[in-house]
């Protein structure tokens, strides 16, 4: 599982870009980052309140008034900037950050995504994800292909939407996935993967790509 | 000048049994914990809390006291908790399944939105954010050229309760790093905003390019907050 997870963290990486601003999601998202190439410098965005997100403080070197959104006490980069919470939230709805990455429990083939509520279960809260999906300029979901065998890449979200067509890229350990106005169009196939198993492993249609390629790894 | 400097009790002490309070801080950090204390010790019942989140429980990250809203709700002071996320802190759950708790859930910039809009005499704002989704029932939807946007109302508070790392003796505040977070905009937005300050200089003590909150939002200032401990 672990291994699954570090291959989709490691070909989400491969969609950053020099220069670009980007928030992370908590969990499989922030590990992202570590599969960043040195010529690649992005900027990350902490919505908490700072652009210049960096890696987590060493034990004895935390200083208490910088964490990200997880809480986690963290270090900035030399090119951080600090704001309070609307600057913060008028840079992702404004369109400022390039790319955003998290998890779902669903997505359909509409591009809409349902991570935040599962009905009768303890409710966590939006936090920012809401705004975060809304105003990326490109929000790629990375995620395990199915919840233990069962489908999250559907025809329609059964569960309480976080936003409405937003999603662009759907990246999992069988492979990648484009949103277009057609459906889902499978872009890259793991090799460990037939045809046959990512369609049985996903309930809506997969548009395969004329250029289907294996999916990369490193 | 004004006097605006008081203890914590007696800053705290126009906050009454029903009164709605707004409380600066992300997962506690750059929240006035002097202030949650005055508040817990005075005793205070059936608050409406407006803030990022629910604070922290005691034990999180190894902390001995709960943090932030987290001392507020520890102590059973909430009737009504409107945050962005609450998932950090399970009596808040506990509290919506025994009835105690209600908590209004709302997407984390447009918090920060209607605070804004009720400090700076907007009507409202209008957001894309949530469109389509259980966030927009019961509201407005307005086309913008083409676009659907929710209209989001001021939020407004009888007291907002903030913390600052240095402020001048008229409120001017400075809020380091990722303390900033809802601190200036609740500062705009309560008709009683009290500032807890680990340093207090004279007026003109500091370069006022520092500083980033107004003093003019500042009615009470109180000194003595500390640095978290870890």
């Amino acid at each position: 599982m672990a291994d699954l997870k570090e291959r989709i963290a490691a070909r989400t990486a491969k969609e950053f870009y020099d220069g670009c601003v980007a928030n992370l999601g908590i969990g499989l998202p922030t590990m992202v980052a570590n599969y960043l190439p040195d010529d690649v410098h992005v900027v990350l965005h902490s919505e908490n309140g700072f652009i210049g997100l960096g890696a987590e403080a060493e034990t004895g070197r935390e200083q208490v008034d910088l964490i990200n959104s997880g809480g986690v006490y963290v270090q900035h980069t030399p090119e951080a900037h600090f704001f309070d919470t609307a600057v913060s939230f008028g840079i992702v709805r404004g369109g400022h950050v390039d790319i955003t990455v998290l998890g779902a429990m669903e997505v359909d083939e509409h591009g809409n995504l349902a991570n935040w509520i599962i009905p009768g279960k303890m409710v966590a809260g939006m936090g920012g994800a809401m705004d975060l999906v809304t105003g990326a300029k490109k929000v790629i979901i990375s995620m395990l292909h199915t919840q233990k065998g069962k489908p999250k890449i559907l025809k329609e979200c059964t569960l309480p939407y976080t936003a409405l067509g937003v999603v662009s890229m759907i990246i999992t350990e069988m492979g990648v996935m484009e949103i277009t106005d057609e459906g889902v169009v499978l872009k890259e196939l793991h090799p460990d993967y037939s045809l046959e198993d990512i369609k049985a492993a996903t309930e809506c249609e997969l548009i395969v790509s004329p250029d289907l390629k294996p999916m990369a790894e490193e | 000048m004004v006097n605006k400097i008081r203890t914590a009790q007696e800053a705290v002490a126009e906050i009454n049994d029903g009164a709605s309070i707004m409380v600066g801080g992300f997962l506690g950090t750059g929240s006035p914990e002097i202030l949650m204390d005055a508040l817990v010790e005075k005793g205070v019942k059936h608050l409406t809390v407006i803030g990022n989140d629910a604070g922290l429980p005691a034990g999180t990250y190894g902390a001995k006291t709960a943090r932030g809203i987290g001392k507020l709700i520890e102590a059973g002071m909430v009737d009504h908790l409107i945050a962005s996320h609450v998932g950090m802190n399970p009596l808040v759950g506990q509290g919506m399944n025994d009835g105690t708790l209600k908590c209004t859930l709302v997407p984390q910039g447009t918090l920060a939105e209607q605070i804004r809009a009720a400090g700076f005499g907007l009507g409202g704002v209008l957001t894309p954010t949530g469109v389509g989704t259980i966030i927009a029932e019961g509201k407005e939807v307005i086309n913008i050229d083409g676009k659907d946007f929710l209209l989001e109302k001021p939020l407004k508070a009888d007291f907002a309760l903030i913390r600052a790392n240095v402020c001048d003796e008229f409120g001017n505040c400075v809020h380091s790093l990722s303390t900033k977070n809802f601190n200036p905009l609740m500062a705009t937005a309560a008709d009683k905003v009290i500032v807890a300050s680990e340093k207090i200089v004279e007026v003109g003590g500091m370069d006022p390019d520092n500083y980033m909150t107004p003093g003019i939002f500042i009615d009470y200032i109180v000194g003595g907050e500390k640095k978290w401990q870890i």
